[in-house]
């Protein structure tokens, strides 16, 4: 991965992943350190409470390669992580947040 | 009723069934250990350093098949125990580890004996816990046992802060600890579609990894052989789930397999993996493992399935539920030619143990050990040598009979795993073949053993050399032997002697036989040491990245 060019990373295809968790100290860390531990990068995150803040919604923007699917089976094996949906990279989170990152 | 965090935890253990801890004190676990102390319904095993402690409790899970406990105290006692967690995770070991952390207002302030013990323990753990409520106890040491034991088991890790240990709260009437999680849905198409292989295949193999022992699913998969006719590999960590002399059984695959394992998996044409995860060790260069088997792969974690190589047919499940069910559609079939083909390869290049009747060589020591031994024994090992050896020359022949690290490979396992093992199975003898690199990374614990007085022993195969790194240097470095050879003879008689074992010198006897089945015979911890010449080698060995059938020797 450290090998790649910017200009490579950005023409690779890309995935969004909504994950459900619970919310507590320590999840983040439990979602990126997997990733990261599996040399698996990650582009964007975005991490907030919802509802009676019980639980959150972590938001990953990935590299759509022919590892994803075994990354979203390791995510879902992690004990807070209720669900994981994938999405294509076109979703609007990431998009709308494009503003912030000028 | 009111208590201490710190005595309802010991409540919480005891409705666990918990009657074994192995662990070291320290300041921040004080609280943990006056409940002990008070409640004297747990016996705890002072280990010498907080990884023995990790590897005794490992030795009480691998040998009962339950969750067991090791405790420690904050940072030194944390990360002491890391390697015995990271071991515990690769080999999906249950475990529960509980270590003492400092208050929780001084949490991250670099206090005395503060370390990230959470976050330390995230990679090398199934689940973690921070426990910052006294009150969150009950819950947390209740999913902790059932996640630890539940689907594919493994370590989680509870760490307490000492105020919390000492918070004072109101305890009602403790819940019964909950059952397991509930294993996923078996796909019966699925499950249609691997019988018809399976009754299709000419030249199928039965490959059988450690979540056949973790599932208790030994006796179903040799009655699927059986039922089927399937020759039948094992792993490293399956070894025991067939009978290593049953017709069907061809030992174990991959880097140190007999060379006629190697070559018929080769020459398969369907694969039938069963609780395995094609490990590198096991399949060598993954790309040209079996090149011509279409592939069955049942196993109850989801991830492993395509992990390494794409499964033909994927079944997600608990391994024994999985093969119950699976059984009634597969044929009975003799497959005469495929068998005859397996026994010619047998024959032709069958595992080879030069001097197995010199009880003082390496082979030769294995089959005395295993001489005076029956099956109700238990056989630990550490990681190197003699570990191979003992893997291709012991006649293994039932489930959790033996006990080696298998995934992480930790020099230092085989001791406190063996009395750990002892402590769980009293009645059975248990052995530990190691080698002097090995089991210099745990020999305090020969202490422990003297304190417990497990009927132990210690087979220790001494080539003065970190064998296999030897060998690895002499045959793929230009024989440039580099920091593998010990330059100091150690006496290891005096140093047992020391701890308070008692000890016996093969090298120095005119009747090694008769020696070494008197010491196996006696009861207590004894440490029984034999030379082994450092030129004597693993094998055959398929180099490190090379295909399984590329091997040299043997």
């Amino acid at each position: 991965m450290g090998e790649s060019t910017s200009a490579d990373l950005q023409a690779q295809k890309k995935a969004v992943l909504e994950l459900a968790v619970r919310n507590h100290p320590g999840v983040m860390t439990h979602v990126c350190g997997l990733f990261a531990r599996r040399a698996f990068n990650v582009e964007g995150i975005l991490c907030m409470p919802v509802g009676d803040g019980g639980e959150s919604r972590i938001w990953l923007l990935v590299h759509d390669d022919e590892r994803l699917s075994q990354m979203t089976l390791q995510a879902e094996k992690l004990e807070d992580v209720l669900s994981v949906r994938r999405h294509g990279a076109d979703h609007a989170v990431f998009e709308r947040l494009e503003a912030f990152f000028q | 009723m009111e208590m201490t965090g710190a005595q309802l935890l010991v409540r919480l253990l005891e409705a666990q069934g918990v009657d074994t801890i192995a662990g070291i004190p320290g300041g921040a676990a004080l609280p943990l250990y006056d409940a002990l102390a008070s409640a004297g319904t747990i016996r705890h095993v002072l280990a010498r350093h907080e990884q023995g402690a990790g590897f005794i409790a490992q030795g009480i899970a691998r040998a009962s098949g339950k969750a067991a406990v090791c405790m420690s105290s904050s940072g030194p006692g944390a990360t002491n125990l890391v390697t015995a967690i990271a071991d515990a995770k690769l080999d999906s070991i249950p475990l529960v580890c509980i270590t003492g952390q400092v208050p929780l207002p001084m949490i991250g302030t670099d206090a005395f004996q503060e370390v990230d013990t959470y976050g330390l323990s995230i990679p090398v753990t199934k689940h973690n816990y921070l426990v910052r409520d006294a009150e969150a106890l009950p819950q947390v040491i209740d999913d902790a046992f059932r996640i630890a034991q539940s689907g594919r088991p493994g370590p989680v890790w509870v760490d307490i802060p000492k105020d919390v240990q000492l918070q004072r709260i109101r305890v009602g009437a403790l819940p019964a600890p909950s059952s397991l999680d509930t294993p996923p849905e078996v796909d019966g198409e699925a499950l249609l579609r691997a019988a018809q292989m399976i009754n299709s295949a000419e030249r199928p193999i039965l490959y059988l990894g450690g979540g056949v022992i973790a599932s208790g699913a030994s006796h179903l998969a040799v009655t699927l052989a059986e039922q089927a006719g399937l020759p039948t590999t094992m792993t490293l960590m399956a070894l025991g789930a067939m009978p290593i002399d049953h017709p069907l059984s061809v030992g174990m695959l991959g880097m140190h397999g007999a060379r006629y394992t190697n070559y018929v998996l080769q020459e398969s044409d369907l694969l039938i993996c069963v609780g395995a995860r094609f490990d590198d060790r096991a399949i060598g260069k993954a790309s040209e493992f079996c090149p011509d088997a279409k592939i069955i792969h049942i196993d109850i974690d989801a991830s492993e399935i395509h992990k390494i190589r794409f499964a033909h047919v994927g079944i997600q499940g608990d391994v024994a539920a999985v093969l119950e069910r699976l059984l009634p559609h597969v044929q009975v079939q003799l497959r005469k030619k495929w068998l005859s083909r397996v026994s010619g390869l047998r024959a032709a290049h069958p595992l080879q143990m030069p001097a197995l009747d010199d009880p003082r060589s390496h082979y030769g020591l294995v089959s005395a050990v295993a001489a005076c031994l029956d099956d109700d024994a238990i056989i630990t090992t550490d990681v190197g040598q003699h570990q191979m050896w003992v893997a291709q020359a012991y006649p293994f022949r039932r489930p959790r009979q033996w006990l080696t690290s298998g995934g992480l490979g930790t020099m230092g396992f085989g001791l406190p795993a063996a009395i750990g093992a002892a402590l769980a199975e009293p009645k059975r003898k248990v052995v530990c073949f190691s080698g002097d690199g090995s089991l210099q990374m745990n020999i305090q614990e020969m202490a422990t053993a003297a304190d417990e007085g497990v009927d132990v022993k210690i087979i220790l195969m001494n080539n003065q050399s970190l064998g296999l790194v030897h060998q690895q240097q002499d045959m793929f470095y230009g024989k440039r032997i580099f920091a593998a050879d010990y330059k100091r003879q150690t006496d290891f008689v005096r140093i047992a002697e020391g701890f308070g074992l008692a000890a016996v010198d093969l090298d120095r006897s005119a009747h090694p036989r008769a020696l070494l089945a008197e010491a196996i015979s006696s009861k207590g911890p004894t440490l029984i040491h034999c030379s082994i010449d450092v030129n004597q080698k693993v094998f055959p060995m398929v180099p490190p990245g090379a295909a399984n059938i590329e091997m040299i020797g043997g």
